[in-house]
This record gives structure tokens, sequence and C-alpha cells, in this order.
């Protein structure tokens, strides 16, 4: 028995998703009496993982899973998990994890809860808080199965070091045909941008900025903040900002820790998207926007006023604080 | 090509959220229902198949008497006919268990659902049906080309997109991007009218049990007022946002 966390990496990298999963499934397995298994894919260097709890890794070495396959990475996971005999599988809320979750979940005859924010309530019965109704309310789900699958969602948890060893154990599932009968063609990504969903700060944008020739500005606070640059879904209706841009229920989730909204009215489906985001701030001239409903901290003012002077200062806390 | 599209019933996004029967049950009352908006993309993507290329579009859903004014607005849409598995939809898992016995009933080649509803948000049914089937299997769909047995693809990444290719039977987790927001269709009139006469076929459940249950709802503690910041007075935000919030 144990807990086992599939662990993502980016050119055999971890990013800070994977420790906070790892940190999760240390955790349950505290509560289980149990360790945690983690599984990684073409990654080479896993001293890190024990930093947040991780007792053993499971090192997959396979250079036909160089890039992610959902049916691949199930299957070997699924056989890690039996391998392992493990009850609770823990994985993060990454387009790659939610693609390959429920896969995994029927092959394990498994429950799955997803978007899970907090520690399991119990371990028997074993009762999770999740969000529901886009972010508009919680529902406490019960796993009856014997395999429980817990997707956490981002940034929900947080990080939590302890200092211990990972040993780390090749590990060779047995992959067939039918595991790559989707190909991937091609792959289209930004390496020198942060995304929306890796990214600690999200910029956005609105029908406010008047034109796509305004988004200097935009660019220019995410570049001193780090941030990654969205918009509303007019915006990317009309054509000014690309469609990956877009986030709100239909487009993208934002669950960053920081979400600073610049020309944004606040339509329900906005919100709906980035409520998960832990502090928001707007900036509009209109007092009546939505927004100031649903933001902590807000600026009624000129966009084209407030942004650059703020844009200053922000410059300077960070060269103070650097 | 036989193509089915899922349809969830989901709460209109500007519906006010509230449970009954102490906490324990969503409450409808008042509440105007719709198409789930992913699905819809979905169901649009569907009809451009038909058009263009002659396939058959069937629509399913899994739920009580209640949701079938939402199947008729998919039939009003151009929907061939309509299937509603006549049991309550109580988890992720037995939705895709009862809509897996549709597709393998109906040979369907084709099946085309939103990556997740907006209600309870799972995000598992298309990929459970899909394991359940052994069918291929390819979520937060943007783009779908279909040409013979073979299906062109991309799907957004965290960052970016993949182009895919996989071969039918296949089932995809859609959403914007199938079609744009302004290819979506309002019914007229003539779509209604028609739609009162397609089949809308209901089907008794397998009884395939649940894996999970939402045992409890909660809402989230009112938000505290928002503090607004003289414009004028910009290092007041940042040190909120610094030492309040921390933020940055």
């Amino acid at each position: 028995m144990s807990v086992l966390v599939y662990i993502e990496s980016e050119e055999g990298k971890f990013k800070k998703a994977a420790y906070e999963v790892a940190s999760y499934a240390k955790e349950v397995a505290g509560m289980m009496g149990t360790s945690v298994t983690a599984v990684t894919f073409n990654a080479e260097d896993i001293s890190e993982l024990g930093k947040y709890g991780v007792d053993k890794v499971l090192k997959v070495g396979n250079d036909k899973l160089k890039n992610f396959n959902a049916e691949a990475y199930a299957d070997a996971l699924k056989q890690a998990a039996e391998k392992e005999g493990a009850k609770v599988v823990v994985l993060s809320q990454s387009a790659n994890s939610k693609y390959l979750a429920p896969l995994l979940a029927v092959q394990l005859q498994a429950g799955y809860a997803s978007n899970v924010v907090a520690l399991p309530e119990s371990t028997e019965p074993f009762t999770v808080k999740r969000t529901a109704f886009t972010n508009k309310a919680f529902s406490f789900t019960k796993i009856d199965t014997d395999v429980k699958i817990v997707g956490v969602a981002k940034n929900a948890f947080g990080l939590k070091e302890v200092q211990a060893d990972a040993a780390a154990e090749d590990f060779n599932p047995e992959l067939s045909a039918e595991d790559f009968s989707v190909n991937v063609e091609s792959v289209d990504k930004a390496t020198n941008k942060v995304t929306i969903a890796d990214a600690e700060v999200v910029v956005s944008g609105g029908r406010g900025l008047k034109g796509p020739e305004n988004w200097g500005m935009i660019e220019e606070m995410a570049d001193i903040l780090g941030a990654a640059t969205a918009c509303s879904k007019p915006v990317s209706d009309m054509g000014w900002r690309p469609h990956s841009e877009h986030v709100g229920q239909t487009g993208k989730p934002v669950a960053s820790n920081l979400y600073i909204a610049v020309g944004i009215s606040g339509a329900i489906q906005h919100l709906a998207g980035i409520n998960a985001a832990k502090t928001k701030v707007v900036i509009n001239n209109d007092p009546e926007a939505p927004f100031f409903k649903a933001a902590d901290y807000g600026v009624v003012g000129d966009a084209f006023e407030v942004v650059p002077k703020l844009n200053e200062k922000l410059k300077e806390f960070k060269e103070k604080n650097a | 090509m036989k193509i089915l599209v899922c349809i969830s019933h989901v709460p209109d996004t500007t519906s006010k959220i509230n449970f009954t029967d102490g906490d324990t049950k969503f409450d409808t009352n008042g509440v105007q229902f719709v198409i789930n908006p992913n699905d819809e993309f979905g169901l649009t993507r569907a009809m451009w198949f038909k058009e263009k290329q002659g396939a058959s579009v069937d629509v399913v859903n899994v739920g009580g008497a209640e949701t079938e004014p939402t199947l008729r607005k998919a039939l009003a849409i151009g929907a061939d006919s309509a299937i509603r598995v006549n049991t309550e939809a109580k988890d992720g898992f037995q939705v895709a268990k009862e809509l897996a016995k549709v597709v393998k009933d109906g040979g369907y080649d084709l099946v085309i659902a939103g990556r997740e509803s907006i209600d309870y948000n799972g995000g598992m049914v298309p990929g459970m049906l899909a394991g359940l089937i052994d069918a291929n299997f390819i979520n937060n769909c943007i783009s779908l080309e279909i040409e013979g047995e073979n299906a062109k693809a991309i799907r957004e990444i965290d960052g970016g997109k993949e182009t895919l290719t996989a071969s039918l039977p296949l089932v995809i987790g859609g959403q914007k991007g199938l079609v744009e927001e302004s290819d979506l269709r309002i019914p007229n009139m003539r779509g209604i009218m028609q739609a009162r006469k397609k089949p809308l076929n209901v089907v008794e459940p397998s009884e395939s049990g649940t894996k999970t249950e939402a045992v409890k709802f909660e809402k989230p503690a009112p938000k505290g007022a928002v503090k607004l910041i003289d414009p004028d007075n910009l290092d007041e935000l940042i040190d909120l946002l610094h030492n309040e919030a921390k933020a940055i």
C-alpha cells in the first residue's frame, strides 16, 4: 500500500505543480500511515522530490514517451499503481493530467475526484472537498472505490518542505501498440513565455483598452511581474489577442496567486473562470463595473493613466526587492 | 459517419447557485437550463460534418424527463434524433457507463462531448467513455477534421497546442475552438417546429452504479468588500499587494 503521485516534467525538469502534488500526497500518506511513491517520465535528476515528501521514485525512461501520450502514460501509471498496491493516486489538474485521469480511472476501476482544493476530510470514508458550479460552490465528494484518484487544483494546497531522500528505482512498464494509437504530429508551444497555467501572476486586459495597439502597457506590466498575459472573451472574439489568451468559463481557467484585470467589466462568465485566483485586482474607470464586487482591490480610474504609473511603481518596487 | 453528441443539461451561467435538503441537492427552483456550452461547440461542429460530409448526428443525455427541452433545443439546432437515458445522473462513471451502452448499441464512429460540464465540472465523462468502449480519445479539442476513418485534431495544451492524428472510433472532449462563438446557431422557427416531430427515444438505464457520491455542498464564504485605492496613491496598492495579500 502507498500513495502514488504522478510527477509531471518538461524537458526532464519538474514544475511547481509537481512539488505541490507531492506535498499533498505526503500529507495523505501521513493520514493513512503509509509512504509516497512518485512516478516520473524521462526525468534524470529526481533529488528535489525528496524535499517534498516523496519516499520512492519509479523512474520511467522511454524514448517513446518523450511526448506526452495520455493512453500510454495512463497505462504506465496503472502498472505502477498495481506494483505498489497504491490505494490513492494523486495528480495535478494540468491539461495533461486532466486528459489521462479518466483513462486511468477506468483502468484502475477507481473513483476520481477532480478540482480538489483541500486534504481529505476523512480517509474512511474517503471524502474530499472540490469546487463545483464553476467555482460558485464546493462539493464534498465521497470516493467509494478501493483505489481513489485525486486531482489537486493548482495553488489550492501549496508546498510543504520536509527533509528526506527519495530512493530511485528504474521502472519499465510494458506498453502495447494500442497505447500509441493517438499520434502527436507536432507541438506548437511558446518556449520563452510564461503560460497562464503555470503563472503566479496573470495580467489581463479587456475591451476598456480600446484596441490591440494599446497592449504594450499590459505586456510591460507582465514583464515586470514575470506574469502571463490574458484577455477577456470579447477581446479574443474581436481578434485583438489570440484565443489562447482568453480566460473565463469557455476559455482557460485561472488559478494564479494574483490576477490583475484592466478594463474588464467582469461579466459572470469571465468571473467564473478567474474566481480561483487568490488575489484579484481590478482597474476600471466605471465604478459600477461588476468586477469591483468580485475583486479584493480596486482602482477606479482611466487605465491609460493608471497602468503606466503603476508600472513605474512596480518597477521601483521590484528593483528594491530584487 | 455516425456521430453522437453528448449533451449535458446545465444551469445557465447567470443562475444563482443554491442547495436544498440540508445542502445535499442542487436547488433547481427558478433556474434556467441550457445546453452545456462546451457541448454546444461540439454540436455545432457536428452540424458541419452533417452538412458537408453527410454525417448523421444524434444527441444523448443521461437524465430525467426534465432534460427533454434541452434535447429538443439540440434537435432544433439540427440534430437528427435524440436519446435520453432515463435515470438521474449521479456521477461521472455512471454517466460514462450509460453512454458506453448507447454508443455500442448505436454503432457510432465519433462521439463528441464537452471537456467538462459547467455544473459539476468533473471533466471525466468523455475520457471514461473512451476507456470503456476502447475508442481513441482526444481531450481539450479545439479543431477537428475527419477524412474517412482518420481524424486530425488540435488539442490545447498548457502554453500552446498539439496536433494529433487518430483513427475512428474516437471520443472528443471538445471546447470553444471546435467552432467559434459566432458560429453557434440560434434555433429558428422552422428548426423548432421540425424538432417537435423528430424522434426523442427514451431508453432505460443499465443501472451501472456509481463510484463517487457528492454528499454535501457548500457555498464559498461571502467575500469582503473591495478595498478601493485612490489612483493618485498607487503606492498603497503596492503596499497592500506586498504586505497584506503577499501576492508580489
